[in-house]
Formats: structure tokens, sequence, C-alpha cells
């Protein structure tokens, strides 16, 4: 193979189409064939580009948008042991598209490394990634006025099967709390409270602090479900926690995702958070039976991502950064955007498309794009 | 453990035996020693009673039950027929009682006598109790969907027909009256407790399911222009014009006249030429678009300048009533009167004959509406063997994913109705059956099924397939075209953006809005979007200097800048007059919105 040919061609064509045409072409090929080959493919190439004054954003609006219309607003429920829901449709598009950090149903979807992931001791693998509190594993919790002690009755079986004995419980809630626990018989923790939580009010306030307190897992999975997806056993969890999690090393850091694209963003950086946007967004839309091109939301997703860092779509997001303050203006809060830029002194050089719309001059795009080069003045 | 008691949703105290207690709140009701409008629930998971006797509680009559036998006997019925008893005796007597949601949900209802067992709390009065009065005059309504149900009961409530009796006096405000409207021949319980027949809304015509060259698809129905002419789907629109003789501050006041030429606003002479002396029109005189239907002047609106102080009888503005865009009728009735501030107050209502016409609404009670999609003249309709020519074509499309059986068997009850000259029962749940009505066709020598074969008005050609056809009961709807129709290419606009108005009756443009916009964005129509938007363009002279809206002087010939002098290069700047707006309200703001002009060549 005419790696110089290649090399030519380099910066013309996309690495992923070389390779596709390094991979395909016959062994036999001649460097005249392959030259010809390689001058189609760019000719092709170059033919489907998107031409100069496009209208890209406001197709892809509207290419998203109205498939949207037909959305259902069902949040979709897991018919499974433990419930777990997941906004899909319309909502989920929204939460994407406005940059939410706070989602309504996070998951995660754990693979794991090879022995680990042939579904051997997969519920003790998922409990242990999910976070336990004193209020799982206990039966009870009672105050005992006499000496103001709170007793806690464990239960034996949920301890058991998050693999954790008394002894090693009242170690961890002792490393969490701070406080004087006691293990009477087998199945009774006593809490001794100090002189400061003299009251009965401030022994309660302990009481609900205990109940929460973190015995074990990873802090933010508040529901894990193992499921077999193909040869091998998965993790699916309610709740993430990205960075924790990849550093267990029972689990595939590859393959290993989150849906929060916040998150993805902070552990991994804008490029994935832009790659988690694209694939989010493609998940509700193939759920929902819709067929949207796969550029229209990545020209989205690059629109977030492409200052640096996540950016939702919203007046606090990507309509900040725009340059003209009457576009600005015209997309929610007018006077609040018009008075600061007032403040500045800013100038509108009136470049884009709304600004243009509002006093009625031709737009710079399609056919109102080409203008004279040479100034007519001179 | 003792039982939380709610009056009215608010904490009154614990009862110890709870069944006890509300057997005793139901007896002293049905004993008339309690006002039959309290409820009482007892709901036993939250372990509380309610007791409820405030108004806004949707609630229903049902006969009490006692140990599986209904308290409404044959002696009562009797009484009821020889009125020596009405409804409210039985109430008090406590055989029927009315309850709320949360009581009826600790009840056993039958639905019919026969039906009763020991567990039975209540009865009936009828199962069709359980709609609402609109959804009763469905029939048969049982076979059909709900959603059906309810978007038939839904267009009841549109359509035309003998709203009130009086309504020749009345002085409504867009009313219709259907010409010759009927009683269905498929009737229901309710149209005669409600006595339909005296407030009828529709008629009773031939139906044929085909389709017909395409022009009732979607919905849509052919109608037969022989029917038509015939006074078929006639209705006549009510529409009165209200004025009053206002007074003002100062002694001053409206006055109904044939305004003077002198007046300010004076139209032409034309228009007021169906005035009488008193100002007012006379009785059918027909009008159309611009007449003055009631001549009116009013005082000057302001008493600023003197000029005007002296001459203020010369200088009253014109404020007739006239007919608005695309208005047009018939003077129906005059009458003039005092309101209750004694002024003086004239109504004049006009009438117009609505004959159907392409685009106007019609339906069955069965949520099956369309448009007239094609009025066929009567020769060219289809034919039955023994010469019948439907009214109306509906098209057989509608039927599968609607799934209203309803309306096929009331097609059928139609039929048998008028071949037996006699009404049909099609009350919902106790109707008379649809396997005895297909007989009753059979008997008269028609096809159970009610098909018939058919002939093609035009070819004479007998059709393949077998047509479906009866009788029917069919509304006409309070959507007519004639209300509806607009256009416009150029009119009038709105004093403040100078953009075209809004809406029909001012004669106002189709917005052209955002989203469309984006479809021009999106096609790279720049230009073309540019001239569409061009409704409300201005050219205005701009400072070049200060970057403001300058003057033009007409006198002159030349423009000038209010801030920087004459001795400033002014260029005229084509923008919209919506731009030039908001660059007022800038300055309004407080913000110096500064144009910087550059040449685009």
């Amino acid at each position: 193979m005419d790696e110089e040919l290649f090399k030519e061609y380099e910066d013309k064509l996309p690495p992923a189409i070389l390779e596709n045409i390094r991979k395909n072409a016959p062994e036999k090929i001649t460097k005249a064939q392959l030259k010809k080959v390689l001058e189609l493919t760019l000719k092709e190439y170059e033919e489907m580009a998107i031409e100069p004054g496009e209208s890209v954003g406001v197709i892809s609006a509207e290419s998203i948008g109205e498939p949207g219309t037909q959305m259902t607003l069902n949040t979709f429920h897991f018919a499974g042991v433990a419930e777990m829901n997941v906004t899909t449709g319309l909502p989920r598009i929204i939460e994407i598209l406005d940059g939410r950090k706070a989602l309504s149903t996070p998951m995660m979807e754990i693979y794991l490394q090879k022995p680990y992931s042939t579904g051997k001791d997969i519920k003790k693998i998922a409990l242990m990634v999910k976070e336990t509190k004193v209020c799982d594993v206990a039966s009870e919790f009672e105050i005992n006025l006499a000496d103001s002690t709170i007793e806690i009755k464990l239960d034996k079986q949920k301890l058991e099967e998050v693999g954790l004995t008394p002894s090693t419980l009242v170690k961890n809630i002792e490393k969490a709390m701070k406080v004087n626990l006691k293990l009477k018989d087998d199945d009774l923790v006593v809490v001794k409270t100090s002189s400061k939580e003299s009251s009965l009010n401030e022994v309660y306030k302990l009481k609900e602090k205990i109940k929460d307190a973190y015995v074990q897992g990873i802090k933010g999975i508040l529901q894990v479900l193992p499921v077999k997806r193909g040869d091998e056993f998965i993790i699916i969890t309610a709740g993430t926690n990205l960075r924790k999690v990849l550093e267990l090393e029972f689990v595939d850091p590859v393959r290993t995702v989150s849906n929060d694209v916040y998150e993805i963003g902070e552990v991994l950086g804008v490029e994935a958070a832009r790659q988690a946007i694209i694939n989010e967004i493609l998940k509700v839309v193939d759920s929902q039976g819709l067929n949207i091109d796969k550029r229209h939301i990545m020209l989205v997703a690059d629109m977030m991502c492409f200052s640096g860092d996540l950016k939702g779509i919203t007046r606090y997001g990507i309509v900040q950064e725009k340059a003209s303050v009457l576009a600005r203006a015209s997309f929610e809060t007018p006077i609040k955007h018009i008075i600061d830029a007032a403040l500045v002194g800013e100038v509108d050089k009136l470049n884009s498309v709304v600004e243009n719309v509002m006093i009625n001059q031709p737009l710079p795009i399609g056919t109102g794009l080409p203008s004279l080069i040479v100034d007519a003045k001179k | 453990m003792t039982t939380e008691v709610y009056l009215n949703s608010r904490y009154v105290g614990d009862v110890e035996n709870p069944e006890q207690f509300v057997q005793n709140i139901v007896d002293s009701r049905r004993k008339a020693d309690l006002s039959s409008n309290v409820n009482v629930s007892y709901d036993k998971k939250k372990n509380e009673i309610h007791v409820e006797s405030l108004r806004g509680r949707l609630r229903r009559p049902l006969i009490v039950v006692k140990d599986g036998k209904s308290l409404l006997t044959e002696k009562h019925i009797t009484q009821l027929e020889k009125s020596e008893l009405t409804f409210s005796d039985l109430l008090k007597q406590g055989v029927i009682e009315y309850l709320d949601a949360a009581e009826e949900e600790g009840t056993f209802i039958a639905f019919y006598e026969n039906e009763l067992t020991k567990q039975h709390t209540h009865l009936e009065i009828s199962p069709i109790d359980i709609f609402g009065l609109c959804g009763s005059l469905v029939p048969y309504a049982n076979h059909s969907p709900g959603a059906r149900i309810a978007m038939g009961a839904k267009n009841q409530k549109q359509s035309l027909g003998l709203y009130a009796a009086n309504f020749s006096v009345r002085m409504d405000m867009d009313v219709n009256i259907l010409h010759s409207a009927q009683r269905p021949i498929v009737t229901t319980l309710t149209h005669e407790t409600s006595m339909y027949e005296k407030h009828p809304s529709g008629q009773n015509i031939v139906v044929a399911v085909m389709a017909y060259k395409g022009y009732n698809m979607e919905d849509a129905v052919i109608l037969n222009k022989g029917s038509i002419d015939r006074g078929m789907g006639r209705s006549t629109y009510f529409r009165p014009a209200i004025t009053e003789e206002l007074r003002y501050a100062g002694g001053l006041t409206d006055e109904i006249s044939i305004p003077d030429k002198e007046v300010k606003g004076y139209k032409s002479e034309r228009d007021y030429r169906f005035l009488e002396e008193d100002g007012i029109i006379y009785p059918e005189a027909q009008v159309k678009e611009g007449d003055v239907v009631i001549g009116k002047t009013s005082p000057p609106r302001f008493l600023s300048s003197l000029e005007e102080y002296n001459l203020a009888s010369n200088t009253r503005r014109e404020s007739s009533l006239g007919m608005k865009h695309g208005e047009e009728g018939i003077v129906d009735f005059v009458c003039i009167t005092e309101n209750e501030e004694g002024n003086k107050l004239v109504q004049v209502r006009l009438r117009d004959q609505r004959i159907p016409e392409v685009g106007d609404k019609f339906t069955s009670r069965h949520g099956q509406k369309g448009v007239v999609g094609l009025i066929v003249p009567h020769a060219d309709m289809p034919f039955s063997a023994s010469g019948i020519v439907p009214d109306l074509i509906f098209s057989p499309h509608g039927i599968p994913s609607r799934m209203t059986i309803s309306h096929l068997i009331e097609l059928i009850g139609g039929k048998v109705g008028a071949l037996t000259g006699r009404y049909i029962d099609g009350t919902t749940f106790d109707s008379e059956p649809e396997a005895a009505l297909r007989k009753l066709l059979l008997q008269f020598g028609f096809r159970e099924n009610g098909t018939e074969t058919m002939y093609n008005g035009e070819t004479g050609e007998q059709y393949q397939a077998k047509i479906f056809i009866g009788n029917m009961y069919y509304l006409k709807l309070k959507h007519m075209v004639a209300n509806k129709l607009h256009s416009r290419a150029r009119g009038p606009i709105q004093l403040l953006t100078r953009q075209p108005t809004e809406g029909r009756s001012k004669e106002g443009g189709l917005r052209l809005g955002e989203m469309e916009k984006d479809t021009f964005v999106a096609h790279g129509a720049a230009l073309l979007l540019k001239e569409r938007f061009d409704s409300d363009k201005t050219v205005v002279p701009v400072c070049e200097s200060c970057g403001m809206v300058a003057i033009y002087n007409e006198f002159k010939d030349q423009s000038y800048c209010p801030i920087c002098g004459d001795n400033v290069e002014i260029s005229d700047i084509e923008m919209s007059y919506a731009f030039k707006l908001i660059l007022d309200e800038f300055k309004a703001l407080g913000v110096y919105p500064k144009l910087q002009l550059k040449t685009k060549y």
C-alpha cells in the first residue's frame, strides 16, 4: 500500500475514511488505481460538505423540535424487583439540553472486569457498590430514656446480605460519626450519649443522624440492580458517583457510564461530556422510535461544549455567550440585557440572524450572504 | 380504639363505635331529622369519619335498598303517576337519597331491581343516571367508546336548534335558530324527560355510508343540493347592534340622529341612507358592510383648545354603529328603551339566513363530526332501488378507528323508525335490542344488515358494493364558514407599531409568526423573508454624528438633527417601524441607542 499517497490526502480527508480505504482496498491495487479511488472519495466528500450560508442551526432546531412534539411525557418504569424509573422523552431531553446539574433520575451502568462479570457473586459485588446506611441494616431504633442511650437493633439477615458483621458495622459507624458505641448481645448496638446531648431533643436529633450514617459502599449510589447484558453481568444503579466507581478495582473503567452529563464533564473532561450529550439524546430519540439525524444532535452538543465547559441552552448558558445584544434581548429577560449592555457601551455589529430580522435587513444567510467585495465608493 | 370525626374537613372529636355512628347519621337523614344535604363517609384505613354538609360536592340520587328490597314500591310509582307524590316527597321519606363521591365509595349499587341481593345498599333509578344531560342524549351509547360519547355530548352543545321559544323578542348576542328542527327518531329517555321536542336541535335525514369521489375523505360529508334547497340545515343568524346615549361631564350627551355633514369623521351620505329621521334604521332594510345601522354623534373628546370650546356644537364626533367588515344581513327588529341609568338605549337586531355551504360543520350524535366537502345536485346523487336518495353521504373510513358502533345502530334504528312510523328507544343500557331492529327491517323487505343496492346517480350503473343506508339525526354545528372566511392583501394598520391589525373583525393580516419565519431562514431565503416583513417598513433620517433619528422638514426639503443642528451628514435609513419604536423605548429606559452607519456597497 502506498503510504505516500495516503499522506498526501491526510489533511484533505478525515482519518476514519482513510483508514476505511486502507482496510478495504485489495492487496494488488496499483498506485494509479489507488490515486483514482482517493480522488473520487475526495470529490464525493467535498460534495457532501455543507455549503456556506446554510442555516444549520435552524435546520437542526426544526429537525429536533418537530419529532419532539410526538414524544410522550411518560416516565418509563422498570418491571423488576427493585422499583427503578427513568426519565425519558421530552423531560429528559430538556434536562440534558438545559445542562442541569441535578438530574431527576441519575443512573449508572457499571461494567465489570473479566472474572467478576461472569455473574458469580454478582449480588455481593452489587451490594458493595450500594451506599449502605445504618437504617438499611437496622430493624429498630429506640431511645432509652432512663440512661439516655440509643439502642439500635440490627437486622442480621440484612447485615449478612451486605457482607458485614456487627463488629465491623460498629467500627464503620464510629469512623463516620465519632460516637461512643458498644455492641451488646449479638444484634444490639448501644449508643452512649455524651453530656452534650443531655436533653431528649438532642438525643432524638442524634438518633436521626445515626439513622443516616454511612456504613459502606459508594456514596450517592442509592439502588443497585444486577442485569445480564449479552454474555456478561452488569450493574445498573440509581444515583451516580462516577469518580468513586471508576476507582474500584473490579469495575471496567472503559465501558462504565453515567447518565449525568455534568458529572462526566467533571471527571472525564468536555470531550467526554460532548459525547455523553450525543449518546444520551440519541438514547431517548431511539427509545421513542423517532428518527433524528445524529449530526443535528452533534451540532447542539458542540454548541454546549465548545467554550470549554458545559453550558446549557438557557439564558444563563449559551444565550449569555451571544455576541449581539439584540439577539440576547430577544430571548427572555430583555430589559436586563439592554441595561447591562448600555452600562458597558456594547456595540451590536448586526452580524447574525435575529438582529437583522428585528431591523428588517437582509439576513446574512443563504441568498442574503453574497455581497460586493470591492468598496463601491472607491 | 376511637375513630376521628371530621365535620367539613375540620376535626370535631372521636367516637367509640364508628359503624353505629355513621348508621345513626344515615338513619336520621332518611328520617328527615337531618338535612338531605348531609353526607357521611367512613374511611376504615385511615380510621376517619368525614361528615360533609357544604356546597360544591357532586352528588347523585339513588334508591335506598333495605335487606335486598328496594324501598321504592309499586305503590310509590302509582302515586307518582297520579301526581299524589313528588320527587322531593320520596327524598323526605328516605326512599331516595343523594350521595356524594365519598359516601358512594362505601356502597354497593345494583343496576337493575332484579339484580338485588342482601348485600346491596342502593339501586340505580336508571342506569342512564351515570351520564350527564348531554351524555344521556346519545342513543345506544353503551356500544361506543367513552371518549366518543364525550365528544358526541360536547358536539350537541354546539348544535343549532330552537334555543329559546321566545327568541323573536330576545336580544341575544351571536345566536342561531335552525329552521324546521325535528325530534330525533331514535330517542333516549332523556329526550322525553327534558321535553326535547320543545327545543330540538337537529333533523332526521337519510344517510348513506359510502365514499364519493374523494370529496368525503378525512371526515368530510357530501350534501344533497336538492335537500338543501328543500330547507335541510338552514338556519338564521342573529346579532344585535346595541348603543346608548351616554351622558358626559358638563351636561354634554351623545345624540342618536342622522349625523350632520360638519361632524368630525362623517362617512358619506350613502352610508347613512337607511336611517330614518330618528337616526335609527328601519326593519327589513338590507344592509351590507359599511352601512350605518344606528346614527350617533358624541361631544368632542377634549375641550382643551379654545377654538373647539367655542364651536363645541359643530365639532361633534361621529360615533355611529355600522356593519363590520364582511357582515351583511337584514334588520330584523328595532327596540328603543331606557337602561338602568336612564340613558336612551337602542338595540337593532340583524338577521342573516345561513344556507349550508361547503365548509359548514355537521355531526351525528356520536362524536362523528365532519365538514361539508361537496354539495352534489340531486340528480347526481346515488339512489336506491326504491328511489331513495340520501341527504348526506358519510365516509366509511370514519368508523373502524373510532369504533362508534352506536352511530351504525342509530342508522338502522332510524330506518326502522321511519318504516314503522314510531320512535325507537335508544336509551343507553335500556334500548331496543339491535337484533330486534334487524328482524323488523327484514320484515319490511329490506336486508337485515341495513344495506341496499344503490345506483350511480350520474351513469345509472349499479354499484358493486351494497351501500349501508338509513335514517339518522344530524346536527348542524355553530361553526359556519360564513362567520370565519377571511383574506387580506392591503388594509388597516395599528397606530403604535404600524403593523397590520389582528383578527377577522378588524380586517387583519395573517401573521407570519416566529416558526414560519424560521422556515424561511432554514431555506436560506433571506431576501424573500425581508420582503415578507416589509409590512411596517419605514425610511428614517439618521444623524451620522450622534446616531439618533433626525427630523425631515418637508417645507424646506431638508433634514436636521435636533441635537447636532443642520451642519451634519444625515442619511435616510430603511428599517422596520417596530425597530424605530424599540429605539424610542430604549431612550425611555435611559439607554442611548447610537446607530453607526456604514455603506453596504
